[in-house]
């Protein structure tokens, strides 16, 4: 099935959890990464459970703590 | 009141705007802005307001230069090494535009004293390098009220947001707590590309440029961010959340603290 992650749109497996796609797309120290899925917080407790649907729009919020 | 014919010139360039015109000009004037940090991000943005004639600009930053700054903290020159950054970085300031008044809080921004430091100006920006005072000067302008440029870099990476009073969301929408210390890399372990700081002090220079002279559309419910490896800018619509702790609809944090900063960041 087809989502857009941070804009492109991508192939990924029917069941594919928030967690799973964290993995599948390398993301560094994922359990500090807030991700949105269609516009909505997915916390982290849920991400584990929230299965990723057809056409879901999956954003990824990554702490950046630098500026001096 | 008119200007004066220097002043027509100075300004010549932002009083042909239409966006900002004569009457906008007068509003940045009178503008207050206050930049905490005044290093990577918050030099760009010092000199940029200072050029544009905003009438006060408060500078909060208690470190000295030291020649790691010079690669990205370009109000600072060789010449200024150990010198306090809010004193060096006023004299570049001053010497960009005479007519503009530089407040200098040669201090740690701390829960303490960060509400009567925020109060009198009309715009924050945050020019901070740890999660701690990102997370402190967030929490005190919602309670403030006060309109916000939050922004963070690291590597060849930089994002930000606005917050504006009453309408979030807020940096702490996105983020919710810091993380622990040493989770994240800082730039110190992690590096950060010079001009970074220079693309995105220069934006967060324009929102409040753009907030001061009431004009477009600044970047509340947005969080712009930029990959200069890909030259990617996107904007990520920033979820609501009504259960956030400062601006939720029944929020716990009703006046500002201080969060453990890790040592390396200071």
């Amino acid at each position: 099935m087809i989502v857009t992650i941070a804009g492109e749109k991508k192939e990924i497996e029917q069941g594919t959890t928030v967690s799973r796609l964290l993995v599948l797309e390398k993301v560094q120290t994922p359990e500090y990464v807030t991700v949105a899925v269609n516009e909505q917080f997915v916390d982290s407790p849920l991400k584990s459970e929230r299965v990723l649907k057809e056409g879901d729009q999956i954003e990824f919020m990554y702490f950046m703590g630098g500026g001096r | 009141m008119a200007f004066s014919d220097e002043q027509l010139e100075r300004y010549s360039r932002h009083i042909i705007l239409k966006e900002i015109g004569p009457r906008g000009q007068r509003k940045l004037m009178d503008g207050k802005v206050l930049i905490i940090g005044a290093g990577g991000l918050g030099s760009p943005a010092a000199m940029y307001l200072a050029a544009a004639g905003v009438g006060e600009i408060g500078l909060a930053d208690a470190d000295t230069v030291d020649l790691s700054n010079l690669q990205r903290q370009i109000i600072h020159t060789t010449a200024d090494l150990g010198k306090p950054k809010v004193e060096s970085a006023r004299e570049t300031m001053l010497e960009i535009n005479p007519e503009v008044r530089v407040d200098v809080h040669q201090t740690l921004v701390t829960a303490d004293n960060i509400m009567d430091l925020v109060e009198k100006y009309d715009f924050i920006l945050d020019g901070t390098d740890n999660f701690p005072a990102k997370f402190l000067i967030n929490d005190a302008c919602v309670l403030a009220r006060k309109p916000l440029s939050h922004a963070g870099i690291i590597r060849f990476q930089g994002q930000l947001t606005t917050y504006a009073p009453g309408r979030g969301p807020c940096y702490r929408c996105i983020f919710v707590e810091p993380p622990p210390p040493e989770a994240v890399p800082t730039c110190r372990q992690a590096g950060v590309v010079g001009a970074m700081a220079g693309v995105i002090g220069c934006l967060q220079a324009l929102e409040a440029v753009k907030y001061l002279a009431g004009t477009g559309a600044l970047l509340t419910g947005w969080l712009l961010t930029y990959d200069a490896m890909t030259m990617d800018f996107r904007k990520i619509k920033i979820p609501s959340r009504k259960n956030c702790a400062v601006c939720g609809e029944n929020p716990t944090i009703l006046k500002p603290f201080d969060y453990q900063a890790a040592v390396c960041d200071l």
